[in-house]
């Protein structure tokens, strides 16, 4: 036999609104209406208010390390937005803000977390997401369980689970794609692709010219969106969840985007990459696009701008006033917990940590107290 | 009642939890069409079907991980990791996450998953199929560590593990998976994690043991002159370890020897020890023995029995103790 062409692929690219805020109107039909544009540029302008007041807070020895998610709104909301609240899953990384609080996560949560609060990763009743993921590219893996489920129940739910682009080199990653596709779960994988991870770029975290196509290793979907088009996200996730929930199969979506600002508070991103990088990338801001395609229609203008900024203020400055002023965790706290019901030494190591130096009653090991 | 072996016992549990509650699946390596590679799965998929007895991709931390998932989105994973020296690229995902889910979320988000682990040497099996690592995960918070040695506890333990809320850790000694039969009711009852049992009543000292070392103690105490009277407890639950079970023996014999597979340095021997240290110490006629596998890596199995604690050490340790 001769030899013979046995798999061909091509990855697709989708942008809707370009950098200019110019808007492909085909493309764009039965994606988003004018209200949900001004919707999601005003969630995402508070989103970067509240980016920008979490950096305070570290850089004023308020709150601990924290990473900035400013320049990938468009992705999170977009995505986010895409999925259905209540009912989809969100596993989200830690660059996800938009996208949680869409679904319902308290403000103040994310500030708790970074201030070493745990009370900052409860999820309420009725939220559907994990909290944020610290580890790189472990969570994923609990996506493709969570969806997995779903398709044993038969629900009509899917999950998203969101990582940046050197989760992909984890093999967390790969299990999951390989476990998300052999099970058929309805999982869709959305890589923000930033292109840095903390000081080690692309093109040295991978031999291979797309994340969207190690997609196609396991069977699954695949479309590079650009990430900081509010239209092209949502237009992708959201045929990527119909898809997975009908039982169509995994999507990878790698949405191109730009980490703006340094990878933490504890990183100082002018060590390794080009300030002229991050001027271009500036420029593609989807905050600015957003707001150029709005007042290009007329449905928005200056004065609704400083509204909608004195509104983020407030809305913020609550959000801090919340997250400081809660009441302080108890020792207690620490212990409470470890398991649905205590074991007993758990229970002595708690009521007696504070007075005993071995955490039990001096008197049992028959120390003269 | 039934007639049956350890493996059995646990096909039975999993049979019947599975009857019982529709969430719990069963999912691993080879443990659906083929049963499992000690056929402790065996028959579950013809009954249960192919959706809830998964053979999964050859992935330990996406059996782990996705079980994880399973366990948070309201199921009840069973998973089986086909050796404990497999454990290896599991352990991220048992450790770090399903561990700490019900603490750094307060409650919100919690992992009842059981994972079954065959455990221990003993059985001539190629390398990094005979190691003995409870005492790695004893020492993580947020887990339960199991290793039940009887077919009667190993059903009942099994069911008290699905049914936990929490992440427990359910290791079967692999060496003794045939080695004898016993009656296992056929109804499902429970034997409570976290509670040790006296296999043997004595006044002169006490053993504790665990596993497949359960059985040598019973050999060495045969070999024993009839005068020598030792309380052997089989612990059965690593942690939360019965505490109260050992330091009552202990005061009663003021002599303890502790036997286990796994090396001795921090082996949970040493956990054990030290507990004694701190409940008995008065009443602590000698220091307390471990008779554990070496501090070496567990050889091949030409040698694995001179790296096992047998029976003449168990009974030299018991000698050696008895005389301080």
């Amino acid at each position: 036999m001769p030899k013979q062409v046995v798999y061909e692929a091509k990855i697709e690219y989708l942008q809707i609104l370009d950098e200019n805020g110019k808007l492909d109107e085909e493309l764009a039909q039965d994606t988003l209406t004018d209200e949900q544009v001004v919707f999601l540029y005003e969630h995402m302008v508070t989103c970067r208010h509240y980016d920008e007041i979490a950096f305070k807070l570290q850089r004023s020895g308020r709150m601990g390390t924290y990473p900035q998610n400013k320049g990938q709104e468009a992705a999170a909301a977009g995505s986010g937005f895409a999925a259905r609240k209540g009912q989809d899953f969100l596993v989200p990384c830690y660059r996800e803000n938009a996208a949680l609080f869409l679904h319902g996560l308290p403000m103040q949560n994310i500030l708790l977390h970074w201030m070493g609060d745990e009370r900052g990763n409860l999820i309420p009743e009725g939220v559907r997401q994990t909290p944020i993921a610290i580890p790189i590219g472990t969570q994923m893996l609990h996506a493709a369980g969570i969806a997995w489920a779903y398709k044993i129940r038969k629900e009509d739910k899917a999950v998203i689970t969101y990582f940046g682009d050197g989760a992909t080199s984890e093999g967390d990653f790969h299990e999951a794609m390989n476990f998300a596709t052999v099970m058929n779960a309805p999982c869709v994988f959305f890589c923000q692709n930033n292109q840095w991870a903390i000081s080690v770029p692309r093109e040295i975290q991978m031999a291979s010219e797309t994340v969207a196509q190690k997609a196609l290793a396991y069977g699954a979907q695949c479309i590079q969106v650009d990430g900081n088009d509010l239209f092209a996200v949502y237009k992708a996730t959201r045929e990527a969840l119909e898809r997975a929930r009908g039982g169509g199969g995994v999507t990878l979506i790698e949405a191109m985007t730009y980490r703006l600002g340094d990878h933490t508070t504890a990183d100082d991103a002018r060590r390794y990459r080009d300030e002229k990088e991050v001027e271009a990338w500036k420029a593609r801001d989807p905050l600015i696009r957003t707001r150029k395609y709005l007042e290009a229609r007329g449905l928005w203008d200056d004065d609704k701008q400083s509204k909608l900024e004195a509104k983020a203020k407030a809305v913020v400055s609550e959000v801090v006033k919340a997250a400081e002023g809660i009441e302080a965790p108890t020792f207690e706290d620490i212990f409470d917990h470890t398991f649905a019901e205590l074991p007993d030494e758990l229970v002595r190591q708690r009521d007696t940590g504070r007075t005993s130096s071995i955490g039990q009653h001096p008197e049992q090991a028959g120390l003269r107290v | 009642m039934a007639n049956l072996f350890i493996v059995q016992a646990i096909n039975l549990a999993l049979a019947q939890e599975m009857e019982a509650d529709d969430r719990v699946v069963v999912l691993g390596e080879d443990v659906g069409k083929n049963g499992g590679v000690f056929r402790a799965t065996e028959g579950l998929q013809a009954r249960f079907g192919d959706e809830r007895v998964v053979d999964t991709p050859l992935a330990e931390s996406g059996i782990m991980g996705t079980s994880v998932g399973l366990a948070m989105a309201g199921m009840r994973p069973v998973p089986e990791i086909q050796f404990e020296g497999f454990l290896g690229p599991a352990y991220d995902q048992l450790v770090n996450h399903a561990a700490r889910f019900r603490t750094r979320t307060r409650g919100s988000i919690t992992i009842p998953l059981t994972v079954r682990v065959p455990v221990g040497g003993g059985i001539h099996a190629p390398e990094l199929h005979s190691d003995s690592p409870e005492a790695i995960y004893a020492h993580h918070p947020g887990l339960k560590v199991v290793m039940p040695t009887t077919p009667y506890d190993a059903k009942g333990m099994l069911i008290s593990a699905i049914r936990d809320p929490d992440p427990v850790v359910f290791f079967e000694p692999k060496r003794v998976y045939r080695a004898f039969r016993e009656e296992v009711p056929e109804d499902e009852y429970t034997v409570p994690i976290g509670k040790a049992k006296v296999v043997n009543e004595g006044s002169d000292i006490t053993v504790v043991t665990w596993g497949a070392t359960v059985f040598e103690c019973l050999k060495a105490l045969d070999e024993l002159p009839e005068d020598v009277s030792v309380e052997l407890i089989d612990l059965r639950t690593i942690y939360p370890v019965d505490v109260d079970t050992i330091a009552e023996s202990v005061e009663k014999t003021g002599r303890a020897v502790i036997v286990h597979e796994a090396p001795k340095t921090c082996g949970f021997g040493a956990e054990v020890a030290t507990l004694i240290q701190e409940r008995c110490f008065l009443h602590l006629e000698a220091p307390v023995q471990r008779v554990a596998g070496f501090d070496t890596v567990m050889p091949y199995y030409k040698l694995e029995l001179d790296y096992l604690p047998d029976a003449d050490r168990i009974g030299k340790g018991i000698t050696e103790c008895l005389s301080y």
